[in-house]
């Protein structure tokens, strides 16, 4: 065995000006001319044709049970309601979320210091905590029923883990604002006072119309992570896509060739539904930043 | 009969003939530095004074005192018999009679020129939009902006914004202006005219308070010039007396670098 083998260099490669066969290590060079991998899109959708293509193929392989493709295909709607739970609750999260979280911004904003205060508390609270404990808290202290007015509201899991999901966008809603506020130069502040407008006006007439676009992409990149976060309620026992899909495969047996289709599925769905978002996302952000 | 509320109307006890702006020796600290050391002095109706002085001598501080965009550390300031200082202040009530035109022109940016003028009597004073609308158009018509009424600020140059700004004061029917430095950030070609606006509003009879740069038109345009440095009066008299036979060496110094 030669040296150069050793190295695993061969003789015909090793560079000029370097004549020894000794096991010299080279430096490291970048081969020129090949602009670095990156997928886009279009990737996104071979990759996936060529894996509908080749599950039947793959599944050749356990002749008796039905193929992958055919479990994935069979338990379909039953996933895509799971899926639709998911995205109902990133919805309905969002909403009062965004709600709660104007209110609570515009609070971090008042003048009266007390307010001023609890808000930032309350803020910071639900802003540092994982989302996951937030869901524990509200899954495990929110009735499974409330009465009001005599009437008995029944509070079903999923609607608990929509409000578990609503408090922490509301506080990052609520840090959007105050930054967004806190962005708009005090002399429009300064203008609007000289002309007698009072502070509520100013910041509705003038400071919040101002800010309003500059707030929408963090908003949505907001969503983007609270629909991708739903699927954490599937730990708390809510019937979504994931919980669905564990079932799921339990139902069939707990093949382990199953695993990767199943949750493949799950994956896709997910990703099909915020990528959008978050291309989205990024054409605003570069729109508004030139204005 | 029933004597009307004191409060009802706060600048009820003044009348013309008394100065319509009275600073008495007013004081404001930022934090340990004063930046103003005791400045007094009236303005009458239709009075026009400039207030000229070293950057850093307090004048942009001084006049923004006078709206109460800056409380008053001690001192009292009075504005058409409204007391400036009253820690119950109405300053709705004051700025609804004193405008204020900036260096930056500070124009709301999401709203068009005629928009930016129509907002505040609309909004603050509840005037008819209609009403308002015709006297927008004619006050952008008489800064010479007609044609402009549906530009952005951003589509329009640093002297039309500065236009559109004394526009905008001027819509809510003042009865002091005050202008802060509204030359300072124009290009040598616009200043004019901006100046040239001022000037009008001045012949009208307008009470103009100036913190300016300008020499030459303050010159021209002021009854009483004041001059201030490290946060006091130094010196002041009409244009014709002050340029000519300044006396303290300060002023002397000043005017011999600016002129």
């Amino acid at each position: 065995m030669s040296a150069s083998d050793r190295t695993g260099l061969r003789a015909d490669v090793r560079p000029e000006g370097c004549p020894t066969d000794l096991p010299v290590l080279l430096p490291f060079a970048l081969a020129e001319g090949h602009p670095p991998a990156r997928l886009r899109p279009v990737h996104g959708w071979l990759l996936c044709g060529v894996a509908v293509v080749t599950f039947p193929a793959w599944a050749q392989g356990a002749a008796v049970a039905p193929s992958p493709l055919d479990v994935v295909i069979k338990w379909a709607p039953l996933l895509l309601t799971g899926f639709a739970f998911n995205v109902a609750i990133s919805l309905m999260a969002m909403a009062i979320g965004t709600f709660a979280g104007i209110g609570l911004g515009l609070a971090m904003l008042a003048e009266g210091v007390v307010l001023r205060r609890i808000a930032w508390s309350i803020t910071q609270v639900f802003r540092n905590v994982p989302w996951l404990v937030l869901l524990f808290f509200v899954m495990f202290l929110v009735p499974f029923q409330v009465t009001v007015f005599g009437l008995r509201v029944p509070l079903p899991d999923w609607v608990k883990a929509t409000f578990g999901f609503s408090l922490p966008v509301m506080a990052n809603v609520a840090e959007i604002v105050r930054g967004a506020v806190r962005s708009v130069p005090n002399t429009q502040w300064e203008a609007a006072e000289s002309l007698a407008f009072t502070r509520r006006q100013t910041l509705w007439r003038i400071i919040l119309p101002q800010c309003a676009k500059r707030m929408l992409p963090p908003w949505m990149n907001v969503y983007a992570l609270i629909a991708m976060a739903t699927v954490q309620a599937s730990i708390v026992g809510v019937t979504e896509m994931l919980t669905l899909t564990a079932q799921v495969h339990a139902a069939e047996g707990g093949r382990p060739e199953l695993f990767a289709p199943l949750y493949g599925f799950a994956m896709l769905c997910f990703f099909l539904y915020c990528y959008p978002i978050d291309r989205l996302t990024a054409v605003l952000e570069r729109r508004f930043e030139t204005r | 009969m029933m004597p009307a509320p004191p409060d009802s109307d706060p600048s009820a006890g003044w009348t013309p003939n008394q100065p319509i702006v009275r600073l008495v020796d007013v004081h404001k600290s930022f934090g340990t530095f004063e930046v103003l050391k005791g400045v007094s002095f009236d303005v009458r109706q239709g009075e026009v004074v400039c207030i000229i002085g070293p950057s850093g001598s307090g004048k942009s501080t001084l006049i923004r005192c006078v709206n109460a965009l800056v409380p008053v550390t001690a001192g009292s300031i009075l504005v058409e018999g409204i007391e400036v200082t009253d820690p119950r202040l109405d300053k709705l009530a004051l700025r609804r009679k004193v405008g204020m035109v900036f260096q930056q022109y500070n124009l709301f940016p999401h709203k068009t020129a005629l928009q930016n003028v129509m907002m505040a009597p609309i909004h603050v004073l509840g005037q008819d939009r209609r009403e308002v609308e015709a006297r927008a158009r004619a006050l952008l018509a008489k800064v010479r902006l007609a044609g402009k009424e549906d530009a952005y600020p951003g589509e329009l140059s640093g002297g039309q914004q500065q236009r559109v700004a004394i526009a905008r004061s001027l819509a809510m029917r003042p009865d002091v202006m005050l202008f802060d430095e509204v030359t300072a950030a124009l290009d040598p070609e616009t200043v004019k005219e901006v100046l040239v606006t001022i000037r009008e509003l001045a012949e009208e009879g307008m009470t103009c308070m100036l913190v300016t740069h300008e020499m030459n038109f303050a010159r021209d345009v002021a009854d009483h010039i004041y001059f201030t440095d490290r946060g006091v009066i130094v010196e002041h008299g009409p244009p014709a007396t002050f340029f000519a036979s300044a006396q303290d060496e300060r002023t002397r110094r000043f005017l011999s670098q600016v002129l």
